[in-house]
């Protein structure tokens, strides 16, 4: 898919991480908050929450995650919301927040093997 | 057009459906078979006044929905190497189903004369465009094809596939997780989950099994559920939709929307548009200048949203609206 999973340039703000190379803006129509929680054995992010372009797809977010955690590269990630379903790969995670976000901010599941269906 | 001469809507009435086919070519208007003005014409009118149809009516719109057809033409694309010529390959192509759901014969059709070690996961692309098998068939033709003559001509390639268009398909398990996912992510929508999660193993596999073998009845006998509501909200608890735009670079358009307004009222396709989508609707004393369509038919913009998504979404229980120029011509 059209975005690239480079390795964010780790700068620290206020609680958000900035998951982007452009962090110098935090543009808040641009970015929503993430709240990332890992299930099962999935080792967990000391980071959980992150500032992620609206635009920026569940794969490619997937793809930051796997890197993170440095996953292996045969190891899948999936990604859920709501504990209840896995959007797809292209769905933009501004979209993702639109209807799924609460208290500001979009909670995401991640899990090396499959959760939820 | 399996379905010509069935299932004749009846136009009568301000309770029943109104069918009145204006077809693209400009010919007179005679009231044809839903299933066969979704996949021939492309703009028709469907119209849902008063207050509720009357359930057989209802019944038919969504048979109609779920038989409708789209002729298509396979081309092998001219740059793939083959041992004899490629001879094209026709299939009548389900509007609600996916097309590495539907296109095996094709594959295998075209492997024949594919020299064997040239040969890497098929993908389509219609005029330059990748076809995504993840959205519905009738999506992918309104959107990109729909002022097209008939048979649609969609080019088939085994070679370079387009990583950055297209998600990869290995197997009929990967559109079946796609579409129990979207399935899902309507129902978190429509009932907090609450319908879905209450079905069984058996039941999930009942509405997958009802897609991928065209068994109307079996979808439908577990899809219904997914259709209820508590009659005193008059609705869902919002509309599972998605807009998609030739002229737009974003993938769709998605937020929460609420089938009846906070007085009460029903909102209506126009009341979604106006709000999600202004520059869709004609403005006043100025000429159409974009097409609403859904299923390849474009309903009345006062058509309430809440019989839409009830009657004219697709299996995976998403509203798909497409919104195209008009053409120029």
């Amino acid at each position: 898919m059209s975005d690239n999973a480079e390795s964010p340039i780790e700068t620290q703000k206020d609680e958000s991480q900035p998951l982007s190379d452009d962090a110098t803006t935090n543009d808040d129509k641009k970015k929503i908050d993430v709240l990332l929680k890992a299930v099962g054995d999935t080792p967990i992010m000391k980071t959980k929450k992150w500032a992620v372009d609206r635009g920026r797809t569940v794969q490619s977010l997937s793809q930051f995650i796997s890197r993170f955690l440095k996953l292996d590269s045969s190891e899948q990630l999936f990604i859920y919301v709501n504990q209840s379903f896995a959007p797809s790969p292209d769905q933009e995670v501004g979209v993702l927040f639109d209807s799924f976000g609460s208290d500001g901010k979009l909670v995401l599941y991640y899990c090396k093997s499959q959760a939820w269906g | 057009m399996d379905k010509q001469g069935n299932d004749n809507i009846d136009s009568h009435g301000p309770s029943s459906i109104k069918a009145d086919c204006k077809t693209s070519t400009k010919r007179s208007c005679l009231p044809l078979d839903l299933g066969v003005c979704l996949c021939v014409w492309g703009i028709y009118y469907l119209c849902a006044t008063g207050s509720r149809n009357s359930m057989a009516d209802d019944k038919d719109v969504l048979r109609d929905v779920w038989f409708g057809r789209i002729p298509t033409c396979f081309i092998l694309n001219q740059d793939e190497v083959t041992e004899r010529e490629a001879e094209p390959y026709y299939l009548l192509l389900p509007r609600v189903s996916y097309l590495t759901l539907v296109t095996d014969k094709v594959k295998k059709h075209f492997h024949k004369v594919v020299r064997t070690d040239d040969v890497e996961e098929m993908w389509l692309e219609y005029e330059g465009t990748p076809l995504k098998w993840h959205y519905p068939i009738g999506v992918l033709f309104d959107l990109h094809a729909s002022n097209t003559v008939l048979p649609w001509s969609i080019t088939v390639h085994f070679k370079n596939f387009p990583d950055r268009d297209l998600l990869h398909c290995p197997s009929n398990s990967v559109i079946e997780a796609h579409f129990m996912s979207s399935l899902k992510e309507a129902d978190a929508l429509k009932h907090k989950s609450q319908v879905v999660n209450d079905m069984q193993k058996k039941d999930h596999k009942q509405l997958w099994m009802g897609l991928q073998n065209d068994k109307f009845d079996q979808f439908w006998a577990m899809n219904r559920k997914l259709m209820e509501y508590p009659t005193e909200e008059g609705g869902f608890r919002y509309i599972p939709f998605r807009i998609y735009q030739t002229m737009s670079d974003r993938p769709f358009i998605q937020k929460l929307f609420r089938p009846v307004s906070p007085e009460g009222n029903m909102h209506t396709l126009g009341d979604l548009l106006k709000e999600m989508c202004p520059a869709a609707l004609p403005h006043d004393g100025e000429q159409k200048r974009y097409q609403v369509v859904i299923h390849g038919i474009e309903p009345l913009l006062e058509t309430p949203l809440q019989w839409l998504s009830e009657h004219l979404s697709h299996p995976d229980n998403f509203l798909h609206i497409c919104v195209t120029p008009v053409p120029s011509d």
